[in-house]
């Protein structure tokens, strides 16, 4: 018992002094004594065995099936057609509409998401009230079922619903929420409210970690808080900013379940997204076009992922030194 | 100190008193200012939760009164008046338990769903912390670049949305024959790269001393992991089982595709599902469903903050 409590006062000493330290001691071992880094090295090795076969079975090696089928004109006579399917992808009038309006989708509800969460940061950050209630509410989506967040935002947003009859209090116009090109707003209302809590608490971790004696120095200098906030915080928040915009990115390709939800198959052409193409693909049985329509998809998110891994790298380095 | 002396040290001394009562005011008003911004998006937050909830203390009729207009219930054929526009209540009119009765004990479909939803959720959550955690130990360890590669694959893997995955995920099913099994959803869910990347983050803040302290006096590294690594990341463990919980028990996508039977599909398709015809029971079954993830919710909460802030950098 007594020992437990030791090791968890030395792992929150270590967590103090930050991790820098550790590296170089790891670094240090390897190069004094390689025989034993080298059973380190196949030892832990058979740890990550059980994961990577699961992996390999059920991700990978199906993943190369699917580029394959992606170069060959159908399954069955599985002849060779090259790049031929994804031209046929590409100039489908139908992926076209889908990926201008994932592009659309999420130019709109990236930026806000960003900004909107970075406010709700800021503001908990402050000496406030009731300040960890709040951040439980803010919270408080991620527990909502999806289907259920759906049946609220039907009585919403319906052309009958609550949202149409305030509108007409004040003497506008209904709008016909689900069926018009006002969809993608409801959409990203939607995903606003799922996401917000979640890129909030990022930002107050970073927000956290910004070095209070810094702060204390600019506030004997009588920095205005506007100041501070530019000068100081954004600096250290940077990479914090870009690693919320990659998530948000990479969460509103997943946007599809809801609207899905919502719309089923054939949404109004505003809100038809990537995914209902792949879908609908899926369920006429075009593996070929498929394939190809998920080959690129994931491309995009390859770049997607490693530009924000050389950001992290150029910013990392920035802040943390 | 002459007279106009000590006058213009008051003075200053006055000067500086209300602008410090200024500073104060200013701080006071940005205070306000902020926590009615909170208090603002608290309750855009909270609503639709708060609405579920007071709502499936409603009877049928009526909610067929007062969302009528929108669901339009009318398979009985008998004239029911419907009203043309939305009455979005928070307190019912009479407080009734008669949808949970039926839910509960009247229609054993819904409760039925609700254990496929526990039996397809609890085994991917309790294996893929297991594979997870062997291999987080395995990826902590040890960073060579083979290593960083994989590590790499895994994060690209655990960022793909389930439309790239899905045609894979399908094929594997169908060769394996694991169609219309549980299987075919626990599987993957079992290996998803999730939990691993979230993990190796938090065992890499373990201290290496104390590892090789461990090292110095016999331990190998099964002994390492399970004596010391576990117990150390109890914490971080827990974190990710609330957020591997809370993604599987929303899935929609991977039953519909994969388990052609709708008896076997979860109560979140299945939720879906019924917001046409039975709005009255969906608020209900929404309330039962959303218990699970609230107590987790309730009880983790701080662990679950953790996890989040721990993300805030994709590299291990």
């Amino acid at each position: 018992m007594r020992d437990a409590g030791k090791v968890k006062r030395e792992l929150k000493a270590a967590q103090g002094f930050g991790l820098k330290k550790d590296k170089k001691k790891r670094v240090h071992i390897r190069v004094r004594s390689s025989r034993s880094t080298k059973r380190i090295k196949r030892r832990s090795a058979l740890f990550i065995a059980p994961s990577m076969l699961g992996v390999l079975v059920f991700f990978v090696i199906p993943f190369m099936v699917v580029i394959y089928y992606s170069t060959v004109d159908n399954p069955i006579s599985k002849q060779f057609v090259g790049l031929e399917n994804f031209k046929l992808v590409l100039n489908n009038a139908a992926f076209r509409t889908a990926v201008s309006n994932t592009a659309r989708f999420s130019a709109i509800a990236v930026p806000l998401s960003v900004v909107l969460s970075l406010m709700l940061a800021i503001v908990l950050d402050m000496k406030l009230p009731f300040r960890s209630q709040f951040r439980t509410f803010f919270l408080s989506p991620m527990m909502v079922p999806v289907a259920s967040i759906v049946l609220i935002w039907q009585v919403l947003f319906h052309n009958n619903g609550m949202v149409n009859d305030i509108i007409m209090h004040f003497g506008m116009e209904r709008i016909d929420w689900f069926k018009s090109t006002h969809s993608t707003e409801v959409v990203v209302l939607l995903f606003l409210w799922k996401n917000l809590g979640y890129n909030m608490i990022l930002f107050m971790a970073a927000l956290a970690s910004v070095p209070r004696d810094l702060l204390e120095v600019a506030r004997l200098e009588n920095a205005s808080s506007w100041q501070v906030f530019l000068h100081i915080k954004l600096r250290y928040l940077s990479s914090t900013i870009l690693f919320v915009t990659i998530m948000s990115l990479i969460n509103s390709f997943k946007i599809f379940r809801e609207i899905y939800l919502l719309t089923a198959d054939y949404p109004h052409d505003a809100i038809y997204m990537l995914q209902h193409y792949m879908n609908n693909k899926f369920r006429n049985l075009d593996y070929q076009a498929l394939s190809a329509a998920a080959i690129l998809m994931s491309l995009v998110m390859i770049v997607i992922i490693g530009f924000l891994f050389l950001v992290e790298d150029y910013f990392g380095k920035d802040v943390e030194g | 100190m002459t007279q106009k002396e000590r006058a213009e040290s008051g003075a200053e001394e006055k000067r500086l008193r209300i602008q410090k009562k200024l500073r104060k005011l200013r701080e006071h008003i940005h205070l306000s200012i902020a926590t009615a911004i909170a208090a603002l998006f608290a309750v855009l937050f909270l609503m639709p939760i708060v609405l579920t909830i007071t709502n499936s203390f409603m009877s049928s009729a009526e909610i067929s009164s007062n969302y009528g207009s929108v669901f339009a219930v009318n398979q009985n054929g008998g004239k029911v008046y419907i009203a043309d526009k939305v009455n979005l209540k928070f307190i019912p009119d009479m407080v009734s338990f008669s949808q949970y009765i039926t839910v509960l004990l009247k229609s054993p479909d819904y409760l039925l769903k609700f254990w496929n939803s526990v039996i397809l959720v609890g085994p991917i959550v309790i294996f893929q912390l297991a594979v997870a955690s062997l291999a987080a130990y395995g990826f902590a360890r040890y960073t060579g670049k083979l290593r960083s590669i994989i590590f790499f694959s895994y994060v690209i893997l655990m960022l793909m949305p389930y439309q790239v995955t899905l045609v894979p995920n399908y094929l594997v099913s169908s060769w394996l024959k694991l169609l219309d099994s549980y299987w075919a959803i626990w599987l993957p869910g079992i290996f998803s790269p999730f939990a691993v990347y979230l993990l190796t983050k938090f065992m890499k803040r373990i201290p290496y001393s104390i590892i090789e302290a461990a090292q110095i006096d016999g331990a190998g590294e099964w002994m390492i992991f399970r004596k010391i690594c576990l117990p150390l990341c109890k914490g971080s463990l827990s974190s990710a089982a609330i957020l591997i919980f809370i993604d599987y028990w929303n899935m929609v996508e991977q039953p519909l595709i994969l388990l052609s039977d709708a008896d076997t599909h979860p109560l979140s398709v299945f939720l879906s599902k019924i917001n046409a015809a039975e709005v009255g029971l969906a608020f209900a079954v929404a309330t039962i469903y959303m218990v699970p993830s609230l107590l987790v919710f309730l009880y983790g909460e701080e662990s679950l903050v953790d996890a989040i802030a721990n993300q805030g950098g994709v590299k291990g």
